[in-house]
């Protein structure tokens, strides 16, 4: 089986932020905690109204959702726009073929780096 | 139980439609819950209004239901109004004090002199009605000067087709965008709406963006560059309160062009020949110098519209908020009954509630065929502003905001004693909200209903009751379609449903309250749908009938529209009056007009050299509900700050940086906002709107109710003589200045 992956036409993306609020109670995060981040394109110092949603290192496809409640993860399920897909990356790439201005990404998750944790003086006990 | 001990989870579909949501609702959605806790809510994938989509603030539902300042039980307030002394209260306690206080200020001056007041319109205003009837009060009301949300709107549709009318965007089919009969606009229109940040009046913003994706071409019309205008075809940046003149222009070349539907026009509308006659006083050459728009740039927005076969058109509230705007959307409605896009695929179609079920009345006859016998006629005429306003009496549905205002204070011809408040929270979300405030200061008893504490019920509440978000109601919907069922999933604390609230307060006011519970109420308002309650509810929603008149298309052709069963609108005449016979006959213009702002660049150049910018205020957030949300922290996270965004070449010319927090003044006040370098349009600040810091209501002054509240910027009573219209809540004029930190 190819390795799954996100797809998403950002041409049509409005940057609402579904994504992030879906993936924030799906797995839990805090209020300021991300799974996927909705990011505008800054050219020049302005805007440009396009928005790019990018998974973050806590984004595991839903693993879980995914393969016991059969759902399609939970940002892509709440898209308001409707441009988020789910699938193996093969065929996910065929939708880039089609459509200008998408994006696809392969999340991996991984633990957040704390460099400092274990040198002492710095826990402030 | 499981092997943890947890009880197992319980998933419940319900509808979106409360204040906590914060929407006009209508999105199907699984509850999650398990021991009292909202663990999750999912919006529902075969749903035909959300189609399994969510808002940040729906997804957010588990904060806002759990959130540590919920109010959780009735409270008594013990002190002086405006200072946080509240006593918690039991239902029987706090339901026995509203009514004793209620029925003395009715025994001592009259049922009328209680008003009953709503916010915008959620699962809240249907109730309120009902509370009214039964209390025998004809006074409910909007808290909105001019009843300039959607009322505009919904009364010139009213007037020139007889009923409302929205875009067709599949949103009658359970098919959806698989319909075979429907159609994709081959070019939308939309008409001041930033709809990529809201769900509005039925329509769910992000179908538009289906559209789009479907290949519809889009014109925006609005002053400011957004996500909608960086896709449109044409955007036509109009200058703020003179859509009017643009809708005329527009008008003027598709008559004058020949691009109208000439056999619709014939065969189904009176008073072209007087339209055709009126946009020629409204050449391009004087709309664009109105408008600031290039006449090529209209001609041609004019021209991709008329095109469409068809072209869908969706309108916001900046049209009901011009002083005139009754006449704005008279002209629109008459750009697409021109067109022939009345009730064709992909276009303008009739909305009606599904299977003719009322869960909130859109009329007079539809209040009245729910609770006739229970208010004599003459108590009805006394219905503050119906002496003044025709329209108010004829058509309205409610008492006239302003006009309540001004007889809270003169006392004529009748005192307003006592109000019963419940969603709203106009304290910030009125125009001229101190004059609000004191008005309703000077009652004699208020009761506020809420979920959390606002600046309102610290303002004015005597007794503050709590109330509940969707997950904690049952009930149903039908605005528009399909017929839904609302079902509670789980009780937070005493909170109770507005439903509720009201129904426990109608049978104590009127011993004859004919329904002995609310599943009663509820199975009455499902008799004209054949429908059982328990069949909605386990179903969730059930879509119209195949050939059912609340289903479109071309229902004017077939009898369907009108009671009499001919075909036609249902209006005097029989047909789409684009020169109305009823405004004529209340004295009124029948056919649109523009007439200039009141403040403006043009009428008052005096006061644009003091003031040169021009206050579009009410740009709406994903993250907000008008004044709601900004308590949840993940939505807040959003949206920190209250936003001016400005031109960066006009900040520049005012020494502003990105991210300073600036004075935004005019000739009626002062407010404190954040800048946000963005392109909206360089003559103009674009202020977000009811503003208010959660975090300091209990212990502020002035519940920090006005420092960033554009509504202080806005005077009240500049609607337009039918009564209808807001006070230029779009097209003020203001200076700004950065606000200057004192040395350290």
């Amino acid at each position: 089986m190819s390795a799954r992956g996100l797809w998403i036409d950002v041409e049509f993306c409005t940057g609402c932020m579904a994504c992030e609020a879906a993936c924030r109670q799906e797995h839990d995060l805090g209020p300021t905690e991300y799974g996927i981040k909705v990011v505008e394109q800054v050219l020049n110092g302005g805007q440009t109204f396009n928005y790019v949603p990018i998974p973050t290192d806590l984004c595991d496809l839903c693993a879980r959702r995914v393969q016991q409640e059969g759902k399609r993860p939970a940002c892509v399920h709440h898209c308001m726009a409707m441009v988020m897909e789910y699938g193996p990356l093969d065929a996910l790439i065929e939708h880039m073929a089609r459509r200008p201005r998408s994006v696809m990404w392969s999340p991996k998750p991984r633990p957040p780096r704390r460099p400092y944790e274990d040198l002492p003086g710095t826990t402030g006990e | 139980m499981s092997a943890k001990g947890q009880s197992e989870v319980k998933v419940v579909r319900s509808t979106t439609w409360s204040a906590g949501t914060g929407c006009h609702g209508g999105c199907g959605v699984e509850l999650h819950v398990r021991d009292g806790r909202l663990l999750k809510v999912e919006g529902i994938a075969e749903h035909p209004y959300n189609l399994g989509t969510l808002c940040p603030r729906a997804l957010a539902l588990r904060e806002y239901v759990h959130a540590p300042d919920r109010l959780l039980h009735p409270l008594i307030r013990r002190g002086p109004r405006g200072t946080d002394t509240w006593q918690q209260a039991t239902w029987d306690e706090a339901l026995e004090l509203v009514e004793q206080r209620m029925t003395g200020v009715r025994a001592r001056y009259g049922a009328e002199s209680t008003l009953f007041v709503q916010g915008t319109g959620r699962d809240v205003g249907g109730w309120l009605v009902m509370l009214a009837y039964n209390f025998g009060s004809p006074n409910w009301m909007q808290s909105l000067p001019g009843n300039s949300c959607y009322h505009p709107r919904l009364l010139s549709m009213k007037i020139a087709m007889g009923d409302y009318v929205v875009p067709d965007s599949s949103q009658f089919s359970g098919k959806r965008y698989d319909d075979p009969a429907w159609r994709v606009p081959e070019c939308y229109l939309v008409w001041g709406q930033n709809a990529v940040a809201t769900c509005n009046d039925g329509l769910h913003g992000h179908w538009i963006v289906h559209a789009l994706k479907r290949g519809s071409k889009l014109v925006v019309i609005d002053p400011n560059y957004n996500w909608l205008a960086s896709r449109a075809a044409i955007w036509l940046p109009v200058r703020p309160g003179t859509d009017g003149a643009l809708a005329l222009g527009m008008l003027n070349v598709i008559i004058n062009e020949g691009l109208y539907d000439k056999a619709f026009v014939r065969d189904w509308t009176i008073g072209f020949d007087e339209l055709r006659t009126r946009v020629q006083e409204y050449p391009l050459d004087k709309v664009s110098q109105i408008t600031w728009v290039p006449a090529d740039k209209i001609a041609a927005a004019a021209r991709l519209y008329a095109a469409g076969r068809p072209s869908a058109l969706q309108w916001g509230v900046p049209i009901d908020f011009a002083p005139e705007g009754l006449t704005v959307a008279l002209a629109i409605n008459a750009l697409w009954s021109i067109t022939g896009n009345v009730e064709k695929p992909g276009g303008m179609v009739v909305a009606r509630p599904a299977y003719g079920v009322t869960s909130y009345p859109m009329s007079q006859a539809a209040i009245e065929a729910m609770y006739g016998d229970a208010m004599p006629r003459e108590q009805f005429a006394k219905r503050i502003g119906a002496d003044r306003y025709p329209i108010v009496r004829d058509l309205h549905w409610r008492a006239q905001p302003d006009a309540v205002i001004d007889q809270i204070f003169s006392g004529k011809p009748y005192p307003v004693k006592a109000s019963f408040i419940a969603g709203t929270n106009f304290v910030v979300g009125a125009q001229d909200p101190r004059r609000w405030r004191r008005a309703f200061e000077s009652l004699e008893f208020n009761v506020v209903v809420d979920l959390f504490m606002t600046p309102t019920a610290m303002a004015l509440a005597d007794v503050l009751l709590p109330s509940s978000s969707f997950a904690e109601r049952d009930g149903v919907r039908a605005w528009w379609s399909p017929l839904t069922s609302q079902n509670r999933a789980l009780r937070v604390g005493e909170c109770r449903s507005d439903a509720e609230i009201c129904f426990e307060l109608a049978r104590r006011f009127n011993t004859k309250f004919q329904y002995a519970t609310l599943e009663e109420l509820y199975r009455f308002y499902l008799k004209p749908s054949g429908i059982g309650l328990e069949e909605v509810r386990e179903k969730g929603w059930i879509l119209p009938r195949a050939g059912s008149r609340e289903l479109p298309y071309a229902r004017h052709e077939r009898g369907l529209l009108r009671a009499d069963g001919k075909p036609g609108f249902e209006t005097p005449s029989g047909k789409i009056e684009l020169a109305s016979s009823r405004m004529k006959a209340w004295g009124y213009d029948p056919l649109p007009s523009y007439t200039e702002p009141q403040f403006s660049p043009v009428s008052t150049p005096a006061l644009a050299a003091e003031y040169p910018l021009i206050l579009n205020t009410g740009s709406r957030s994903i993250a907000f509900f008008h004044s709601e949300f900004r308590n949840i922290p993940s939505l807040r996270a959003m949206n920190p700050e209250p936003l001016a965004q400005i031109h960066p070449r006009t900040a520049a010319q005012y020494g502003i940086a990105n991210g300073d927090w600036v004075w935004i003044e005019n000739q009626f006040g002062r407010i404190k906002m954040r800048a946000r370098y963005s392109l909206v349009h360089p003559r103009l600040v674009l202020t977000q709107h009811s503003w208010f810091y959660p975090e300091r209501v209990r212990e502020d002054a002035d519940f920090s109710a006005y420092e960033a509240n554009g509504n202080e910027l806005i005077p009240g009573g500049l609607h337009s003589k039918t009564g209808f219209g807001g006070a230029q809540v779009k097209s003020l004029l203001c200076r700004i200045r950065k606000v200057e930190e004192r040395a350290p």
